[in-house]
C-alpha cells in the first residue's frame, strides 16, 4: 500500500471501522482532514493515495476537496484567520472589524502576509453571533474560536501566532 | 437541581464531566429505558410528550421515529450538529457544556428505534467540540454505558462522530446523509424519505441536538410533566438565540409561547443606543422580515402562533433584531450573498436564482441600480419560490420578497438618488 497508508495505518483503520464493513467511501472526509493536519494542505500525491486506499477515483476525491470550503489544496498562509461577516455579525460591526484588521496588516481580504504566516479570509456564519466580532483560526491541524474581538486583541493574537511559528521553526532546525 | 432543562450547566458547575453528570441524575433515563421499558414504550412516551423537532421544521419527534419500517434493518440514528444558520448558536452551548445529556438523548433515540450505530454529524468548524465528544464517548465505553450488551441486555450501541467541512447545506438532512457517505453535500430527491431509505440506504432517523437533549428528562419525568411546560400544541422549553441590535444577545431557555416582547425587552435588555426596534427575523437568515409592531411583539413564540399571526415560521428560533438604523436593502444583500455562497448547485432555480439575485441586491445596496431593478429582484425571487429541490433555495427568497413588500422605501431610497 502507499506511503500515506503506511505512515497512518492505525489512524486510517480506526476511521474505516466507524463505517459499515466493505464501505470505504465514507472515510474520505476524515482522511482528507488527516492529510491536511499533517501537511497543512492536501497535496496532489496524498489525494491520489486516498483515492487508492478508498478504491475510488482521484477525481471523486478532488470533487470533495472542491465542494467543502474547509479543505485547502494550496499552501496559503500557515494560519487562516477567518472572520464571519454574516448578518448578525455585521449588525455588530464585523465588516468594519475585518476592514480595520486588514488595514493594520497592510493586506486585502483573501491575501497572505509577506512572511507567509497569516491569511485573512471572510467566512460564513460560525455559530457565535452573540459574541461578534469573531473569527476562527485554522492552522497547525487545529481550529480555534476567538470571540468578542477588537483589532488590538486580534493583532496581539497574530503576534503570538508568529512567535509560536518562529519557535517551532527553531526547534525543527 | 437546576431551573434549566437543557442548559443545566448554567446552574451545575462542571456538568461536562462524566462523574458530575452522573451525580446529578445522569444516565438514569437510559438505564430506566433499557432495563425496564420496551423500545415501543420509549417511542410512545416521546410521542405522548408532544416533543417537536427543534432544528427548524417542528415535526413531532415520536411520529418521525414511528415511520421506520420494522422489516428493514439495520436502522440508524443521526444527530444533526451542523448548526450553521446565521443567527443560530444554541446547539454549540449544549455540545460544549452539557454534552452527556445530549449523548444520553442520542442513546435513547437509538434504543427506541433499535439502532446499534448512531452518528453525530458536526460542522467542520466544531473541530474541538468533536474531539471532546470523542473523549466523552471513550469514557462511556470505559464505564460500560456504551458498547455490547448494555446493562445485561442483548442491546448494543456504538456512537461515532463525523465532521463536515464547511457547507451550510449539510444541515439539510438528506445532504447531511450524502456527506456522511462521502459524497458532495447535495440534497436527495424525495421520496424515498430517510425513514425508509436513509444512511447507507437504510431506515434512518435524523434529529437535531436540542431535540435529543430533551429526551432524558422526558423519559425520567414522563410525558405528562413535559406537557406542563410551553403551550398545548408546542409543549416544552425552547432555546432562543437572540442576536443583532439588542443589548444582551445570547441564548435564552424559555417556555415555548413566550412573547417576542418578553424575549427582547425583559431578557435581552432592549435596543441599544436609545434606538427603536424596526423589524424581527424569527428564524435566522432564512426568515421573512417582520415589522416589529405591537402585534408582532405580543405574538407568542410557538410553532402555531408565529405562523398564524406573522406568516413566519418559528424555525430554529434564531431571533435577529433590527433597529431603525438598518436599511432592509442592505440586509437583503447580506442574506442573499450568504445563500448564493451556500447553494449546492444541484438544482437550477437555486443555483441560478441566488446568483442573479446577488447581482441585483449588490447593485441596489451599492446605489448603482436602475429603478426597475427592485421589481426585477422581486420577480426573480418569486420565480424561484416553490421550484427549488430543498428548503435552502426557498429560504433564500424569504427576506427578499418580504423585505420589498414591507420595506420598499428602504430599497427606493438607495435606487432613487
Amino acid at each position: 500500500m502507499n506511503e500515506f497508508f503506511v505512515q497512518n495505518t492505525e489512524a486510517i483503520q480506526k476511521i474505516l471501522s466507524a463505517y459499515p464493513a466493505g464501505n470505504k467511501r465514507p472515510a474520505v472526509m476524515p482522511l482528507l482532514y488527516l492529510a491536511q493536519r499533517t501537511n497543512g494542505f492536501i497535496q496532489k500525491k496524498t489525494l491520489d493515495e486516498i483515492a487508492e486506499i478508498l478504491e475510488i477515483t482521484p477525481t471523486e476525491v478532488a470533487s470533495i476537496v472542491g465542494f467543502y470550503t474547509l479543505y485547502h489544496d494550496e499552501p496559503g498562509g500557515r494560519y487562516h484567520l477567518q472572520v464571519c461577516t454574516d448578518l448578525p455579525c455585521a449588525l455588530r460591526g464585523a465588516d468594519r472589524f475585518l476592514q480595520d484588521l486588514c488595514d493594520n496588516l497592510g493586506i486585502k481580504v483573501g491575501e497572505t502576509t509577506a512572511d507567509g504566516l497569516i491569511t485573512i479570509e471572510e467566512v460564513k456564519c460560525l455559530a457565535g453571533c452573540h459574541h461578534a466580532p469573531l473569527f476562527q483560526v485554522q492552522g497547525d491541524g487545529d481550529i480555534s474560536y476567538h470571540e468578542d474581538q477588537t483589532v488590538d486583541a486580534a493583532m496581539q493574537l497574530i503576534a503570538e501566532l508568529k512567535k509560536k511559528a518562529a519557535e517551532r521553526e527553531g526547534t525543527n532546525a | 437541581m437546576s431551573a434549566y432543562i437543557l442548559y443545566r450547566h448554567r446552574d451545575i458547575p462542571n456538568l461536562n464531566q462524566l462523574d458530575v453528570y452522573q451525580k446529578n441524575g445522569g444516565f438514569e433515563a437510559i438505564k430506566k429505558a433499557i432495563k425496564t421499558m420496551s423500545p415501543a414504550a420509549v417511542l410512545n412516551e416521546v410521542k405522548d410528550s408532544g416533543l417537536r423537532g427543534r432544528g427548524g421544521a417542528g415535526f413531532p419527534t415520536g411520529m418521525k421515529w414511528s415511520f421506520l419500517p420494522g422489516n428493514l434493518w439495520p436502522h440508524y440514528v443521526v444527530a444533526n450538529a451542523d448548526e450553521s444558520e446565521p443567527g443560530t448558536f444554541k446547539d454549540r452551548e449544549i455540545l460544549e457544556s452539557n454534552p452527556f445529556q445530549f449523548l444520553e438523548g442520542l442513546m435513547l433515540a437509538a434504543y427506541a428505534v433499535q439502532a446499534n450505530d448512531a452518528y453525530i454529524y458536526l460542522r467542520g468548524e466544531f473541530w474541538q467540540i468533536a474531539r471532546r465528544l470523542d473523549t466523552c464517548i471513550e469514557e462511556l465505553y470505559a464505564e460500560g454505558l456504551l458498547g455490547d450488551k448494555l446493562f445485561g441486555t442483548k442491546y448494543s450501541l456504538r456512537l461515532h462522530t463525523h465532521l463536515g467541512a464547511g457547507a451550510y447545506i449539510c444541515g439539510e438532512e438528506t445532504a447531511l446523509l450524502e456527506s456522511i457517505e462521502g459524497h458532495l453535500g447535495q440534497p436527495r430527491l424525495r421520496p424515498p424519505f430517510p425513514a425508509t431509505f436513509g444512511l447507507f440506504g437504510k431506515p434512518t432517523v435524523i434529529n437535531n441536538v436540542e431535540t435529543l437533549t430533551n429526551l432524558p428528562p422526558i423519559i425520567e419525568k414522563g410525558a405528562a410533566w413535559f406537557k406542563t411546560l410551553g403551550t398545548e400544541k408546542s409543549p416544552g422549553v425552547k432555546i432562543f438565540s437572540l442576536s443583532g441590535c439588542v443589548n444582551k444577545p445570547g441564548n435564552y431557555e424559555l417556555p415555548l409561547g413566550t412573547t417576542f416582547r418578553e424575549l427582547i425587552f425583559t431578557h435581552g435588555g432592549g435596543i441599544p443606543d436609545g434606538r427603536t426596534i424596526k423589524a424581527i427575523m424569527s428564524a435566522g437568515a432564512s426568515s421573512v422580515i417582520v415589522p416589529a409592531d405591537d402585534r408582532a411583539l405580543d405574538t407568542p413564540m410557538d410553532y402555531e402562533s408565529t405562523q398564524a399571526n406573522l406568516n413566519a415560521p418559528l424555525g430554529s428560533a434564531s431571533v435577529i433584531i433590527l433597529d431603525d438604523s438598518v436599511n432592509m436593502a442592505w440586509l437583503v444583500n447580506k442574506t442573499v450573498h450568504f445563500f448564493r455562497h451556500e447553494s449546492c448547485g444541484k438544482c437550477t432555480p437555486c443555483r441560478e436564482g441566488t446568483y442573479w439575485m446577488s447581482h441585483l441586491t449588490r447593485r441596489i445596496a451599492a446605489g448603482e441600480a436602475a429603478p426597475d431593478d427592485i421589481d426585477l429582484l422581486n420577480i426573480v425571487a418569486r420565480q424561484m419560490q416553490g421550484k427549488c429541490l430543498c428548503a435552502l433555495g426557498e429560504f433564500s427568497t424569504m427576506a427578499v420578497t418580504s423585505g420589498i413588500e414591507k420595506f420598499r422605501a428602504d430599497f427606493e431610497k438607495l435606487v432613487n438618488h
